[in-house]
């Protein structure tokens, strides 16, 4: 079972590996994460994709709760969300397919964004499934290479969610006690 | 040779930044470090020197020995022990000390000298990442740094933010969940100097870090009472976090009120009377028989600071199989990571047990008659017991006999990690809380001595007594001359056996009895295979006695019983430091013992 998270964390040296080496000593699987600058340049903001039942998820989550630099963890399980991952791949050219394979981008929203007489570097964004099916579709082209983000996510609606004051001990407290 | 007089015009207040560190630990309560020095903490010593009469720096023989006596002021104390080394090995010595801490939840804090910054990562003299090697066993950081320590004005920033992260580095140690707290030191940033004072008391910056004390909700309380008012046959298992928290009056009080049982964990030893007849001792592999048999048949466990370690559960899925459980811990991550909690509270221990006691009345008193009845009845049947024939010295006797001479005087006891440790936990019974210092989590061999020496540090006038064991011992040995130097009259009693004695029960149940590195002599003794044939080894190695005498200290080694208790109060009455050795069977095992991964059912009593 996967699940998407979100941390906020404090924008400053060392995080990440704190973070990483925390989920790597406690055997969490982590299918993928991703990590940028907020809004509020003080705030990164990680998301991480974990692999594993509800219990691993609770820990996973707790424990990241726990790091002092980590200012809030949300879980999307069950919540309305909106994720994207961005892809970059290179497909050959050289079975003179390019014409098959623009339209195949213009189908999945995706772009050209480079052109040599052997290959094109296509950009695509979506949800997960959108892009595997469109690496599927590219497949019999020949893909020389690929590279992904992994995923982001926020959720919809107006739910803020980097608004540290709202985090009080008593939720924190709340969220821990429903299990 | 005279100083030249000042001009007008010459700076008076020149602080660096060792300098502005050593006044932030001062004016956050510190006044007691244990300090190794070394090419990059120089400066720092310097200021240590330099304020000497406002912080007592105590030099240990070895950084793992600073590291743990500062857990021993954190143990017996509310404050936060203080250890620092220098970069590189220095630093390393102290992470089994820092783990140790992270485990065991006590406050500590760790300050590393490192390499100027110029040369940081090109693998200096003496350069270790200590934060990389650290962020898994310290509850928080800190590295000191310049962003670009070219640019004064960078540097300068870096000096003003030593208060504040002294400042959160004690925060965070001492509030919620305890824990060690590290701070990586450039010796670039120790040496640069600014010329006014900082603010000494800037405000924290902790976004993340939300401790305030976590009350239990109404509710909640409401749903424990009525869980222990149904309940026929509820215990208490309560541990270290009662100790932490300060919480052993409103717990002793609530277990009165309520009638209801009490064991405790390792580290819960003192947090309940382990005189009063409610106290069921510790539970878990080497626990009594009656609370392990309570456990597995109470239909209510009152779980409070606890962690549901592997040594107290055994086999998970069948521990307290029959009961509810109410688990109440300050660390959310605890609630159901290795049993699920019918009952989850996250909250403060200490204000969970105050607002239990108002609320709770003398119509919620659960109707436990019967399951007192059984509970004596398992308590006459499975005492703690061991031989008391014979002329050898057995351990449990000797910790019996220094029990007696010493319950009734300001005694601190402190343990290495084997046998003696468990013995020590079954047949010294405390009754107060911050009494007894066991490495328990991480288990460290070697802890008994230095912790006895931060205790004693610590508290001057009070008996501290180190039980220890010839393997533990000889850890921190080196410790001894501390004891001497520093005037710390720290008592020892070392019960020799000559051998590993933990690994040789688990080898003598387990492994036919194969001996396999466990002897403490020569190797070309037969014992060393396990082909002697006496009861106790008759030329033991090495000669404590003159080591410890070597050492300064005063020193005694017994073998007979009758001798025994004159020379163990020719030890309490001793003005300095003391060893008193004794030496001891290998044969004992400690009983007894649910083999891991087991259950109550399968406790071996013989």
């Amino acid at each position: 079972m996967k699940h998407v998270l979100s941390a906020l964390v404090v924008n400053q040296p060392g995080v990440l590996a704190h973070i990483s080496g925390m989920l790597a000593s406690r055997a969490f699987n982590i299918e993928s994460l991703a990590v940028g600058e907020t809004e509020n340049p003080e705030f990164s903001r990680i998301t991480f994709v974990v692999s594993g039942g509800d219990r691993v998820l609770d820990q996973v989550r707790k424990q990241l709760e726990k790091m002092i630099t980590v200012v809030r963890v949300i879980d999307f399980s069950g919540q309305e969300f909106v994720e994207r991952d961005l892809m970059l791949l290179k497909v050959s050219t050289t079975i003179g397919a390019r014409s098959e394979i623009r339209e195949l981008v213009d189908i999945f929203r995706g772009s050209i964004v480079d052109v040599s007489p052997e290959h094109v570097m296509i950009e695509i964004s979506g949800q997960e499934r959108k892009l595997e099916a469109f690496v599927d579709v590219m497949r019999p082209f020949n893909i020389i290479e690929l590279v992904r983000t992994g995923r982001i996510a926020l959720l919809r609606s107006n739910e803020q969610t980097i608004d540290v004051s709202e985090d009080t001990p008593q939720e924190k407290a709340a969220a821990a006690a429903r299990q | 040779m005279a100083t030249a007089p000042q001009t007008a015009t010459e700076k008076t207040t020149i602080t660096n930044g060792a300098d502005i560190l050593v006044e932030s630990l001062i004016r956050n309560g510190g006044n007691l470090i244990f300090a190794y020095p070394g090419g990059c903490s120089m400066p720092l010593h310097q200021a240590l020197r330099h304020k000497r009469d406002r912080i007592r720096t105590i030099l240990p023989r070895h950084e793992q020995g600073g590291g743990f006596a500062a857990q021993g002021v954190s143990r017996s104390t509310d404050e936060v022990g203080l250890c620092m080394a220098t970069s590189g090995p220095g630093a390393t010595n102290l992470v089994t000390a820092i783990a140790d801490a992270k485990l065991d939840s006590i406050p500590l804090i760790a300050i590393t000298g490192q390499v100027p910054q110029a040369v940081i990562g090109t693998d200096a003299f003496q350069e270790t990442p200590i934060i990389e090697i650290c962020r898994g066993i310290t509850k928080h950081h800190y590295m000191i740094t310049a962003d670009d320590w070219t640019d004064p004005e960078s540097v300068r920033k870096a000096l003003e933010s030593i208060p504040r992260i002294v400042k959160e580095a004690y925060h965070i140690a001492k509030t919620g969940r305890p824990g060690p707290v590290l701070i990586d030191f450039p010796k670039n940033i120790q040496l640069a100097t600014m010329d006014e004072e900082p603010n000494f008391d800037p405000e924290i910056k902790l976004p993340g870090y939300q401790p305030q004390v976590r009350k239990a909700l109404p509710e909640q309380i409401r749903q424990v009472i009525a869980a222990i008012k149904r309940s026929r046959k509820p215990i208490l298992y309560v541990g270290g976090g009662i100790i932490n928290a300060n919480a052993s009056d409103e717990l002793t009080a609530f277990a009165l009120r309520s009638g209801i049982p009490v064991t405790t964990t390792v580290m819960g030893l003192g947090a309940f009377p382990g005189e009063h007849e409610q106290s069921l001792a510790m539970l878990g592999m080497h626990g009594t028989v009656y609370a392990n048999y309570a456990i597995n048949d109470a239909d209510l466990l009152l779980a409070f600071g606890v962690r549901f370690d592997d040594r107290v559960t055994g086999k998970l899925d069948e521990f307290a199989r029959h009961g509810k459980i109410i688990h109440v811990d300050i660390d959310p991550s605890e609630i159901h990571k290795n049993k699920e909690a019918h009952f989850p509270i996250v909250a403060d221990v200490k204000e969970f047990l105050i607002s239990l006691n108002q609320a709770f009345t003398e119509d919620d008193k659960p109707e436990i008659a019967d399951w007192s009845k059984q509970i004596a009845a398992w308590k006459e049947k499975y005492p703690l017991k061991y031989n008391q024939t014979g002329d050898s010295i057995l351990q449990q006797y000797a910790i019996d006999e220094l029990w007696k001479q010493s319950k009734d005087r300001d005694t601190y006891i402190t343990v290495g990690v084997g046998q003696h440790q468990m013995w020590a936990a079954q047949f010294y019974k405390f009754n107060r809380p911050k009494r007894w210092l066991s490495s328990s989590g991480l288990g460290t061999m070697g802890f008994g001595l230095p912790a006895a020496m931060g205790v004693q540090a610590a508290h001057p006038n009070s008996i501290v007594v180190d039980i220890d064991g010839d393997g533990s011992f000889q850890m921190n040995i080196q410790e001894l001359a501390t004891l001497h130097c520093e005037s710390l009259p720290v008592k020892i009693l070392l019960l020799n056996n000559q051998h590993l004695g933990m690994v040789v029960q688990w080898e003598d149940r387990f492994m036919q009895g194969k001996r396999a590195h466990t002897y403490l002599g020569p190797v070309d003794h037969p014992e060393a295979l396990g082909d002697g044939d006496g009861p106790m080894v008759e030329d033991t190695y090495p000669n404590f006695v003159q080591i410890a005498k070597g050492y300064g200290l005063g020193a005694e080694s017994v073998r007979n019983k009758a001798d025994f208790p004159a020379a163990m109060s020719r030890m309490l009455d001793s003005n300095g430091p003391y060893l008193l050795e004794a030496i001891c069977p290998y044969q004992e095992h400690v009983l007894p013992m649910i083999p891991g991964g087991m259950t109550a059912r399968d406790i071996i009593i013989e």
